[in-house]
């Protein structure tokens, strides 16, 4: 597997990236190591429960600041993301394929 | 050097499979089509489509394109060709380009066959005679370089990118080590990874046409004031924790391995043999993206999948992977290659390699799960009124 596996519980695409996926269903209170990481901490807890395949943020991310996975742009956080929060479609937006804001745009 | 044993066609191409393909030209004959090919049994196989006698012009095409590419894949040893009659489609063009490639081909007009019954009844013989006719081809040995690989991606989950995907793309190296053509499609999954496609093309004109393939198929959201994100990631992938059409295309790419891209060809249009790595644009439905590649060539299929897809094709092999363990527990009978071993550590180049020794016996005749359960999904991409608005065309 590329990447880099926490704890054997979750796995980090690419060094740099702000978000891991859980390589198995995890517990709201896991902690898991991410010293080995570029994180600016040294263990995350989990703040919620985190499903197989889902991701979990490691660390802050601020409203509108990128989403990085894959050593790539994913999305924007559309609010303040903490480590250890559940990272998905009610806090990371696409910044892609979007006519509604070229409609809103033209609404304005 | 890798071989396998397949039908060499009177034009040199090479067959992993010698099928007689009941081609319906339009929905009005797709019934009949299927009746024909369950009547006559074994290696006769049909392609059921919901494309109308009518299509504005753009669009015709297109399924003229694929109905005639379908009838020229190496896997078709002969075509029966089934009509109403009141196609607006060349029906004759689309019989002599099959023709063309040295194919048997036969027609057969509903309407002048007397109507429903009769005709199930005429297609059959027919059907039986070109049956016996390709009955004496016999496999010989053949190169992996003749091989044209599509490679696809439907219910796509997070193990889709981690695993499945980069394990084909793991195979795809190693079929163009061998001097094969490998290709993937649905541009709507290259949104938010162009940049990364985009720097592995050999050349500035395939770069140029990549990025502007991009550009149009987000351009046709945008210019409707869709929100992409309504249908991409769809719900079951976002289930499956996809976010975003950007964390979904970067996962999905990686199924066409690391080699340089060598072109971009349209739906339905011919790929290469020995061609590389060449993409082809079609649309993020993956049943009409297996069926845009088969119709350009492919003669086998790998369909990667963490939810557990089931389809498969009528005229080309399809070799399921799956990434996530519980789907490979459940679904067993419709997976081919476990790669959710890499989540337990086993490397992707072991899993790569596992793949395409299964690529190599499938075409040596091995029957896919897809092919034993009988999976056979067929559908043709029909350009929409708002596409054609976006090329200009007429509606």
């Amino acid at each position: 597997m590329k990447g880099i596996v926490l704890d054997d519980r979750a796995l980090l695409m690419v060094e740099s990236d702000t978000v891991a996926t859980a390589l198995d269903d995890l517990e709201r209170g896991t902690e898991l190591s991410v010293a080995a990481v570029g994180s600016d901490r040294d263990r995350v807890t989990l703040t919620e429960d985190i499903a197989f395949g889902h991701k979990f943020a490691i660390e802050r991310i601020d409203a509108g600041d990128p989403v990085e996975k894959y050593g790539e742009r994913i999305g924007s956080a559309s609010r303040p993301i903490e480590p250890g929060e559940w990272v998905h479609t009610h806090n990371c937006e696409s910044d892609r394929g979007r006519g509604d804001r070229t409609a809103e745009g033209a609404n304005a | 050097m890798s071989e396998f044993a397949g039908y060499r066609r009177d034009d040199g191409r090479i067959g992993v499979r010698n099928r007689v393909a009941v081609i319906p030209i339009s929905v009005a004959a797709s019934t009949i089509a299927e009746r024909i090919a369950a009547e006559a049994g074994a290696g006769v196989t049909s392609t059921p489509h919901q494309m109308g006698t009518e299509q504005p012009a753009a669009a015709r095409a297109q399924t003229e394109r694929v109905l005639t590419g379908i009838g020229r894949n190496p896997n078709v040893g002969a075509a029966l060709v089934v009509y109403l009659g009141t196609e607006v489609a060349d029906v004759d063009g689309i019989a002599d380009g099959i023709a063309d490639v040295g194919t048997p081909v036969e027609t057969l007009s509903i309407r002048s066959a007397g109507g429903a019954r009769d005709t199930v009844s005429a297609g059959v013989s027919i059907a039986d005679e070109l049956s016996d006719e390709i009955a004496s081809a016999r496999r010989e040995t053949a190169d992996a370089s003749e091989l044209i690989f599509a490679v696809e991606c439907g219910g796509s989950d997070a193990t889709s990118g981690i695993a499945s995907n980069p394990a084909v793309g793991n195979a795809c190296d190693r079929l163009i080590d061998d001097g094969g053509t490998a290709c993937f499609s649905e541009t709507p999954e290259f949104i938010g990874a162009e940049h990364v496609l985009a720097e592995r093309c050999a050349d500035e004109e395939t770069r140029r046409r990549l990025l502007e393939r991009v550009d149009r198929r987000e351009a046709i959201a945008d210019m409707m004031g869709v929100d992409l994100r309504e249908s991409q990631p769809s719900p079951g992938n976002k289930e499956g924790g996809l976010t975003t059409i950007e964390e979904k295309s970067l996962g999905a790419i990686s199924k066409g391995g690391t080699s340089p891209i060598r072109g971009i060809v349209d739906y339905g249009e011919p790929l290469p043999v020995g061609g590389g790595l060449v993409l082809m644009d079609t649309p993020g439905y993956d049943v009409e993206s297996v069926v845009g590649k088969v119709a350009g060539g492919a003669q086998i299929a790998a369909f990667t999948t963490g939810r557990g897809s089931t389809t498969g094709n009528p005229i080309a092999p399809v070799i399921k992977v799956t990434g996530n363990a519980r789907t490979w527990d459940r679904m067993a009978n419709n997976m081919d290659v476990n790669a959710s071993t890499i989540l337990d550590g086993e490397p992707i180049d072991s899993v790569g390699e596992r793949i395409y020794e299964t690529l190599l016996s499938v075409a040596d005749g091995r029957p896919t799960e897809a092919e034993r359960r009988g999976m056979e999904e067929f559908a043709i991409n029909e350009i929409q009124p708002r596409e054609l608005e976006a090329l200009g065309e007429p509606v």
